[in-house]
């Protein structure tokens, strides 16, 4: 098991170092540069190579990449660069004087507690009901269940969000319109602080756009426990288990449940992945300062070195969240041993 | 008489059905499908003939009558609208902020939402296949070559690929002359460039799913009895192996398409779709959601379509699952 960890771990650099060049080589395919203004605000071209110089712009590429990834003075050169390598993803070209790894720092908790509670609130919605659904399967129960997670996969929450926000900020006013509850700093660097957490004022906040993101995935959940546990309950060892003597609560939550968790896990590792890096529709609905707006903005930007840095992070985010998943398969499922 | 004769005769043959026609069978007995398939139906012949029976035109202004509304959607409004709304029936569901119908606009939505999900899920469904059945029918160094290919490119966030490729074509477009390729573009209103984006990169999933089944299917029985009368390669894939794998990827496409009217909606909803005015449902949400505490009007009627449309799409992939392969309904 350490030596299949070691190995997967050991696998993570390649994977990576391909995902910072191509999202690094794509860039700067794009037409435009980082300083090009338009009308008013456009720079001369003197003043904008001279910039440009400062960034090492004018480098040729692959020393822009080595420089990105080893730093600049590994390479020999003059520089502020301590390369990725050392956990330093460089200046942002549009916001001047701000690092890529501040704005990491100021966003990404914000985007990761909106995220995480969306995983909660599917998790506790979905795994029971699809219990329930799978249990009492073609009754009543399980066909309401099934309609309304159709239902729910139906609305994006492109959709989902202006309306909760219509219903229960505006017309009922029970919770705010915009806006996150908690502020830095951040117990860990991520987590709100106690007193926050406790108070009315991050859950009101947090109510509307949690739902508006987990509704979504609560379907799913729900979709794939229910599948997963039809078949389960049909394999022989769950035969056995009853015909021992278990009782059927016993059968279930012994036996049944933890193997079919096993797609719901699956899905969990790009799920962690796309929701905790920041969904730039829900946070832009409701007004929430996450990381989503700038893999957008970054990318218009041509903020070459924050939409590389931010999808290298995502990556990273991805790849160790999927390991986890593997792991996790080895506990869930004994049969399922890792060399 | 001659009835009489013919009778006995009907109850002892049994009619023979191919596999699809079971399926189509199965397919409608499920109300759900078929009410979702109706539904679609009318929804692909509004969008087509979205010129004939919108009552506007999409960029067709009225600036007098912005934000108006009929007076029979005045219960969706927040209290003391009375106040700021114009209250008109020229719109049978209001006007925007610029003026323009919002049926009218819905109605030529459809078209961008209906013919891009429609493109994505041909392009992916036809180059996954195909790569699949080479890939997974060949095998050998040529398959693990191309499978390597799919991990690479699954291992990317498909998001951020999309948007890097959407800005790269938005802006070599800015830059570039008048060729036939942006002509084209610009006449379907930026749509060609959504769909070469999603062509590249969303095959990739279908052809995981094709070269499994190939490799499922090619221990059977009946490819051996093909290769064994000396069927050429092609014949065996495009004869034997492809009607077999076909069901699964059918599925597997329907069941995709309510994903990419999000993605045309979500693009769109951060400018990187379609051209305005060129109305797509995800563009009116976004434009509506900025007056969302005045006029809510204009987020529910592209929402409800949207709603609508991605919810017979799942209705009758799941009925197409159901029909297709009966197992995996239990």
């Amino acid at each position: 098991m350490t030596r299949y960890i070691i190995r997967r771990i050991l696998s993570f650099i390649p994977v990576l170092l391909a995902i910072a060049l191509f999202t690094f080589v794509l860039m700067r395919a794009i037409p435009g540069g980082p300083f090009d203004f338009a009308g008013d605000k456009s720079l001369p071209p003197e003043v904008v190579a001279n910039i440009e110089a400062k960034y090492h712009l004018d480098w040729p590429m692959w020393k822009q990449f080595v420089s990105y990834i080893i730093g600049d003075d590994l390479l020999g050169e003059e520089g502020a660069s301590k390369g990725v390598i050392r956990g330093d993803l460089g200046p942002s070209l549009r916001y001047r004087g701000q690092m890529v790894n501040e704005i990491i720092k100021t966003t990404f908790p914000t985007s990761m507690q909106l995220g995480v509670l969306s995983i909660i609130l599917a998790l506790i919605i979905g795994i029971p009901t699809g219990i329930i659904a799978a249990l009492n399967q073609n009754t009543m129960a399980d066909y309401s269940s099934t309609f309304v997670a159709v239902i729910f996969l139906s609305v994006p929450n492109l959709v989902l969000a202006p309306i909760l926000i219509w219903v229960f900020a505006l017309a009922l006013g029970w919770f705010p319109v915009a806006g996150w509850g908690a502020k830095p700093p951040f117990m860990l660097g991520f987590l709100p602080q106690v007193s926050e957490l406790f108070s009315w004022s991050f859950w009101s906040h947090a109510i509307l756009p949690v739902f508006a993101l987990g509704t979504a995935f609560s379907a799913s959940v729900m979709r794939l426990t229910r599948g997963s546990l039809l078949q389960v309950i049909r394999e022989d060892y769950i035969r056995t288990a009853r015909a021992k003597g278990l009782s059927e609560r016993a059968v279930i939550t012994v036996h049944a449940l933890k193997n079919s968790l096993i797609p719901v896990i699956t899905i969990l590792g790009p799920l962690f992945a796309a929701v905790v890096t920041g969904t730039f529709v829900v946070e832009q609905i409701f007004g929430i300062n996450g990381m989503g707006k700038h893999f957008i903005l970054s990318v218009g930007n041509r903020d070459y070195q924050v939409i590389t840095g931010l999808t290298l992070l995502y990556g990273l985010i991805l790849v160790v969240a999927n390991l986890m998943v593997d792991i996790s398969y080895a506990w869930l499922d004994p049969r399922i041993r890792y060399e | 008489m001659a009835v009489a004769e013919l009778a006995p005769q009907q109850t002892l043959v049994r009619k023979e059905r191919s596999l699809w026609e079971e399926a189509w069978i199965r397919l409608l007995k499920n109300k759900i499908a078929v009410a979702s398939m109706i539904f679609l139906l009318i929804l692909a012949l509004v969008a087509a003939f979205a010129h004939v029976i919108a009552p506007y035109g999409y960029a067709e202004q009225d600036l007098i009558n912005n934000n108006a509304i009929p007076e029979w959607m005045l219960f969706l409004m927040p209290a003391g609208a009375e106040n700021y709304v114009k209250i008109s029936d020229k719109f049978p569901l209001g006007a925007d902020h610029l003026g323009r119908d919002l049926l009218s606009r819905a109605m030529y939505g459809a078209r961008v939402s209906l013919g891009f999900a429609f493109v994505a899920a041909t392009i992916s469904l036809v180059l996954g296949t195909i790569y699949g059945l080479i890939s997974g029918f060949l095998g050998g160094n040529l398959d693990n070559v191309m499978m390597r290919v799919v991990d690479f490119l699954y291992a990317f966030p498909f998001l951020v690929v999309v948007i890097l490729m959407q800005t790269y074509f938005k802006a070599i477009e800015r830059r570039g002359g008048a060729s036939l390729f942006f002509e084209v573009n610009d006449a379907m209103g930026g749509m060609l460039f959504l769909f070469i984006a999603i062509g590249l990169i969303d095959w990739v999933g279908t052809a995981r799913i094709s070269r499994g089944q190939v490799l499922q299917q090619k221990r059977m029985e009946f490819i051996e009895a093909a290769k064994a009368v000396g069927a050429s390669g092609t014949r065996i894939t495009m004869k034997h192996l492809l009607p077999n794998i076909l069901g699964p990827l059918i599925v597997y496409t329907s069941l995709q398409i309510p994903g990419y009217i999000f993605l045309e909606a979500f693009l769109s909803f951060i400018g990187l779709g379609v051209n305005p005015p060129t109305p797509s449902w995800g563009i009116m949400i976004s434009e509506a959601v900025q007056g969302l505490r005045s006029f809510p009007n204009q987020v529910l009627v592209p929402a409800v379509a949207l709603s609508l449309t991605t919810l017979a799409f799942n209705f009758l992939g799941d009925g197409l699952r159901d029909a297709l392969d009966p197992r995996m309904k239990e």
